[in-house]
């Protein structure tokens, strides 16, 4: 097991320098310059233009600024902001755990619906309930997520006026952070209505980001349990008498649910993608507003680092998603 | 539950942790951005400076609220000398600095604050100049003060003396802009112990009417009145900014009572905003031109009378009908309306395809094709250039000139669209820095902004005019700037070096219960004078 | 992705016989699921609607009605004959964008799993084939490329292009090409020591042959199968850059880039904000539908879920 898990952090390696390669490769061609962008509608002098770019390194040989970036990322430094000045592993820590936690709260909406009627769907396969909740899951799967956020704004928000607009919470609330995840400070601050206040701004956006997974998981589900429900010892298990329930409950749904926690496992760069979206919509403060905002701008630390972060972080998801398949399905380990 | 009570309950919630008064007043409004900081010096945005320069300091002159007039801030009373070069400021005294967990203020403000603002602007050497590194001032650069400011004179603890190298009328409107705004040298010393001196742009003290409380990134910046301010305390004692960047979200927060004011409505919900019974829209022209500069070094653009065909043949009040959806005004000038020296007696070129077309032909232009450039992103005097190019695409199309629109990334566009040599008309604007008409018409205009880092992108070089201009910036009294002024927009006219298009409307709308707001021609936000109604 | 990989096709077929049969027995297969079969009909519609938007359009897409800005659409006040849908904030007329709107989605999705197939077959047969460092170099980009979130990776890419439907396409199109690789590879991998591989070699077959007449073929069914799916992410894809402002500009009639123009109307006007998205999302399902049917017709492991 210890060289199998080895195995797969060495091969690793080689991705992740292909990814800081990309990561600074592709931003550092990106047309655009942060300098000229400062500057607005009022135009830069060519030497105030050139003494700006010195002072922040863009003048140098584009290797020498990548090694500089891999040296300084090896010590921990991943560079400052251009245009909040700030260091970037601060703002992606100031910001990262409110995209955990719209993230956390969609993957569980999608597992804790998805996983159940796709068993539900699987046991009554051909039934009513199979038929509208596979085409519901369809649709789910080919909603394009951007224009659903608007549609639940306008209705939920605009016509009904049950969820807020936007933000995390109230903001007449006001406690210290202490994990970053605004559900469990509410609690911490102990100021009444804090709760219901965060998870109310949260039900939308998490809702919106968990549509395709949770299609996904719906849908694999389903053909996952049929497919176990299919083979010969869980027939044969029937055929011996078993019940229905002890059928689908001790041997189809453990099966089953090798795939699907490996499909729930490959959400995470779904949910990265997703936020993206759900977060410009939401002015949700995470991480994929920030990495859109900071395009816009050529905010070029930001970028190279938030994609070097973000890439990293799927990275390792894959791996666990991996180790986990391996310690269930051993056959795996031995190919 | 009404929003009201609900901001009542939430407040007395607040109350029990905050030790802040029960029932506090608390203001709510929607920016639309992120500050990038809370050191005004160091960056450029009006939604930093708004959460910045505005609630938490002061500078030496102010303007006038809802004007652009100069009023005493931190400076009593000053005076000039006779040639121009000499400003001596008489300090206010008593003026009393925020606190923070860090710091208390040992001294009220005095002249070393304002030498250590200005200095650490100005010299490279300064030990403050890069306590962030990597930052520069390039407002404190491109209002030219490194050139204009030849020394800062401590004359003692409450007297300042700027000597200039230059005559300079616009000097004061400058120094009243948020890049100006004091800082407490004693906060920095104390910073500087400390070992954390980013703590300048992160946890700010001012002498401004409220002191920062918490900022919480991209999401709530929070304020609390300064009790102790030495102006006539804000009526509101906690304001909180709720960064909300989409307008159609802004809105939506409003109308649900998340927010009791909002800025930069999208034009096209105004009208509803003015029928919603719980809202009130407050609006005025902002202080800014869109226009699409010719290059008048290329022919056939050289030619001052293809420039006003070409003008002739636009409809521009179709622009304003389409893009602005109404929130603008046709310009006929290069400076606002609301701006003093604005030339009102000036008739704009009326909207005549046939003349235009006969004028073309006239001249020997036919089968005429160009480029008009659109950029990609909203400003403030133009929110969708592409829709105006096609617009004008249209019109131009009618007196048989074709246009191909183009459009580069922005920074790649504000570069290339002041290459010399420039294929097409470009689409551009300007919104002013400091009220005065030098901001305009010497920054986007003159022969010297016709040059390589100029924002003159009409290229256009008249010698008249420049020397018009120059003048003004050297004349102290207003009367005659005035008078400068408004003849040198006569010879932009008749020379028409862009078609000036709009001056966007600027709308604020709040909730009913709010009074005491004053629109800032400047398109600032200030929330000193707000009050909310119970 | 990769789960039809790990099945072994069945039986050998290379008899024209046996591959009539084959395509009778897909056909046979495809038509019992009724989804699939809305999902055909519909996309038929849409590619009709496409080919002959000039002919069905009732006006031009980009002509703009001065004296008709945000009409709504005719059953509702104010509504006028003449625009069916309604007009958007310069007075076009939706239907006629929604129609033209098609063409792009359509181009949009052939376009890209055209490129991504392509580039993909060429990727995995190369490293599936040769094996060895070539291997090992191909697929560690590949692993790179998935490392990131996809619409993230193109968001990128388009901002280093510049802006535009062209560079969108071919930003998605790099970001799908691992998935055809690996699937490639993997079929390749798996053919290549079967005994018809191995006759045709001893038989004298060129590598290039070998490759591309004889393995490449014999892999198709998952490649097919992953092409409608590609199809259906680069229309959202694409839609989804252009309502972030990087896919196509206006005033193209892409579904996406309608919606982002629209966005700042949506309170005022639902018309201009609903249709588009709605359009999208019929022509997602439909493909993704048909997809489903074809995996299932395809892929004789899945035929039984």
């Amino acid at each position: 097991m210890i060289r199998f898990i080895l195995s797969k952090l060495l091969y690793l390696v080689p991705t992740f320098i292909g990814i800081t390669i990309i990561a600074f490769g592709f931003v550092r061609i990106l047309p655009g310059d942060p300098v000229l962008l400062m500057a607005g509608e009022r135009g830069i002098s060519p030497e105030r233009h050139a003494e700006l770019s010195a002072q922040l390194g863009f003048d140098r040989p584009i290797w020498e600024q990548y090694f500089d970036f891999l040296g300084r990322l090896f010590q921990g430094d991943l560079g400052n902001s251009l245009v909040t000045k700030k260091p970037v592993l601060d703002e992606f820590l100031t910001l990262f755990p409110a995209t955990v936690e719209l993230g956390l709260v969609a993957i569980l909406l999608a597992t804790l619906i998805g996983v159940p009627v796709g068993v539900l769907a699987a046991i009554k396969r051909g039934s009513w309930f199979d038929q509208v909740s596979m085409t519901a899951a369809l649709v789910g799967f080919s909603m394009p997520i951007f224009w659903w956020g608007l549609l639940l704004i306008i209705f939920f928000s605009g016509v009904l006026g049950w969820t807020p607009v936007s933000g995390r919470i109230s903001l007449l609330y006001f406690f210290p952070d202490v994990t970053g995840f605004m559900l469990i400070d509410s609690l911490l601050s102990g100021q009444k209505g804090a709760f219901a206040s965060a998870l109310s701004h949260l039900i939308l956006p998490s809702v919106v980001l968990a549509t395709i997974p949770l299609a996904v998981i719906a849908r694999q589900t389903r053909s996952a349990m049929l497919e176990v429900m299919g083979e010969d010892y869980v027939r044969s298990a029937r055929a011996k008498g078993m019940s229905q329930a002890r059928v689908v409950g001790v041997h189809a749904l453990r099966n089953a649910m090798i795939p699907v926690i490996t499909t729930i496992g490959l959400q995470i760069g779904v949910l990265m993608a997703g936020a993206i979206l759900t977060e410009s919509i939401f002015s949700w403060p995470g991480i994929g507003k920030w990495m859109i905002d900071s395009i816009a701008r050529r905010d070029y630390p930001v970028v190279q680092s938030g994609l070097l972060l973000i890439a990293g972080l799927v990275m390792v998801v894959n791996l666990l998603v991996d180790l986990t398949y391996g310690l269930i399905n051993p056959r795996i380990r031995h190919k | 539950m009404t929003s009201m009570t609900r901001i009542l309950l939430a407040a007395s919630a607040l109350a029990m942790t905050s030790a802040m008064p029960a029932f506090a007043k608390t203001f709510v409004y929607c920016s639309e951005a992120s500050p990038e900081g809370f050191d005004p010096a160091p960056y450029t945005a009006g939604s930093t400076f708004d959460a910045s320069a505005h609630p938490i300091y002061n500078r030496l002159v102010e303007f006038k609220k809802g004007t652009t007039e100069i009023e005493p801030g931190l400076a009593e009373s000053w005076e000039v000398s006779a040639d121009g070069l000499e400003y001596t400021f008489k300090l206010r005294q008593g003026v009393k600095w925020h606190s923070n967990e860090k710091f208390t203020a040992t001294r009220d403000f005095n002249a070393d604050d304002v030498i250590f603002s200005f200095q650490r602007q100005a010299s490279a050497d300064h030990p403050w100049n890069q306590y962030i590194s990597g930052i520069s001032y390039e407002y404190y650069n491109s209002m030219e003060m490194p050139s204009l400011i030849k020394e800062i004179v401590k004359v003692d603890d409450y007297t300042v003396k700027f000597v200039l190298n230059r005559p300079e009328a616009p000097f004061l409107a400058n120094i009243a802009m948020p890049f100006a705004s004091i800082t407490s040298a004693e906060y920095a010393s104390v910073l500087e112990a400390a070992g954390t001196r980013e703590d300048l742009n992160n946890m700010p003290i001012g002498t401004g009417p409220f002191t920062f409380v918490a900022y919480q990134k991209d999401s709530v910046v929070r304020f609390a009145r300064n009790a102790n301010y030495w102006g006539p305390a804000p009526m509101i004692e906690n304001l909180v900014f709720a960064i909300t960047p989409d307008a159609a979200v802004r809105l939506q927060k409003l109308k649900a009572g998340e927010c009791h004011l909002m800025p930069f409505p999208a034009p096209a919900d105004v009208e509803a905003i003015k029928a919603d019974p719980n809202l009130k829209v407050e609006e005025q022209a902002g202080l800014n031109i869109g226009y699409l500069a010719y290059n008048t070094t290329m022919p056939p653009f050289d030619n001052p009378n293809v420039r006003k065909a070409l003008n002739m043949a636009m409809n521009k009040q179709a622009i304003i009908d389409a893009v602005f959806q109404g929130a603008g005004q046709v310009a006929k000038n290069p400076i606002p309306p609301t701006m003093w020296s604005y030339n009102d007696a000036i008739v704009d070129d009326a909207y005549d395809p046939e003349a235009a077309k006969a004028m073309l032909e006239a001249e020997g232009v036919t089968d005429l094709s160009m480029k008009v450039w659109a950029m990609p992103v909203q400003r403030p005097y133009m929110p969708n250039a592409r829709r105006t190019a096609e617009l004008i695409q249209e019109d131009f199309a009618k007196v048989g000139v074709t246009v191909e629109i183009v459009s580069y990334e922005w920074g790649e566009y504000l570069d290339k669209s002041m290459e010399a040599g420039r294929d097409g008309a470009v689409i551009l604007g300007w919104t002013g820095d400091n009220g005065d008409p030098d901001n305009f018409l010497s920054v986007l205009l003159s022969c010297a902004s016709a040059q390589p880092g100029g924002a003159n992108r009409a290229f256009w070089c008249n010698e008249e005019f420049s020397a018009l201009v120059a003048q003004a910036k050297q004349t102290a009294d207003v009367a005659e700037r005035t008078r400068l002024y408004q003849e040198a927009q006569v010879i932009f006219k008749d020379q028409a070096p862009w078609a000036t298009l709009d001056h966007s409307t600027q709308y604020v709308p709040m909730s009913n219960k709010v009074s005491g707001f004053v629109m800032s021609p400047l398109g600032d936000f200030t929330f000193d004078t707000v009050d909310i109604a119970e | 992705m990769t789960q039809p990989v790990a099945n072994q096709p069945t039986a050998r077929l290379s008899d024209a016989a046996i591959r009539r049969q084959m395509l009778a027995e897909f056909w046979f297969y495809f038509r019992q699921n009724r989804g699939a079969v809305i999902g055909m009909w519909v996309f038929l519609a849409l590619v009709f609607i496409a080919i002959f938007a000039q002919v069905i359009a009732p006006h031009d897409p980009t002509q703009q009605y001065r004296d008709a800005l945000l009409v709504p659409p005719v059953w509702q006040e104010g509504g006028r004959a003449e625009f069916l849908l309604g007009t958007d904030a310069v007075g076009r007329d939706m239907l006629s964008r929604l129609i033209y709107g098609a063409q792009f989605s359509l181009f949009i999705g052939i376009v890209v799993v055209a490129i991504a197939l392509i580039g993909g077959i060429f990727v995995g047969l190369l490293a599936g084939f040769f094996g060895g460092w070539v291997d090992t170099v191909i697929m560690r980009v590949m692993d790179v490329i998935l490392a990131f979130p996809s619409l993230l990776l193109a968001l990128v890419l388009v901002a280093v292009l510049g802006p535009g439907l062209i560079n969108a396409m071919i930003a998605i199109a790099i970001v799908y090409q691992p998935h055809f690789a690996r699937l490639t590879r993997a079929a390749v991998m798996g053919e290549k020591e079967r005994e018809y591989v191995t006759a045709a070699r001893v038989a004298g077959a060129g590598k290039l042959r070998l490759m591309f007449k004889t393995i490449l073929p014999n892999c198709l069914a998952p490649l097919i199968v992953q092409a409608t799916l590609s199809f259906s992410s680069a229309v959202l894809d694409a839609a989804a850059l252009g309502f972030l402002g990087m896919g196509a500009q206006p005033p193209a009639s892409e579904w996406g880039t309608m919606l982002a123009e629209a966005r700042e109307f949506i309170l005022r006007a639902w018309w201009v904000v609903t249709l588009p998205g709605l359009a999208i999302l019929i022509s997602v399902l439909a493909i993704n539908l048909m997809g489903d049917g074809l995996r299932d017709a395809l892929d004789p492991k899945l035929k039984r879920s």
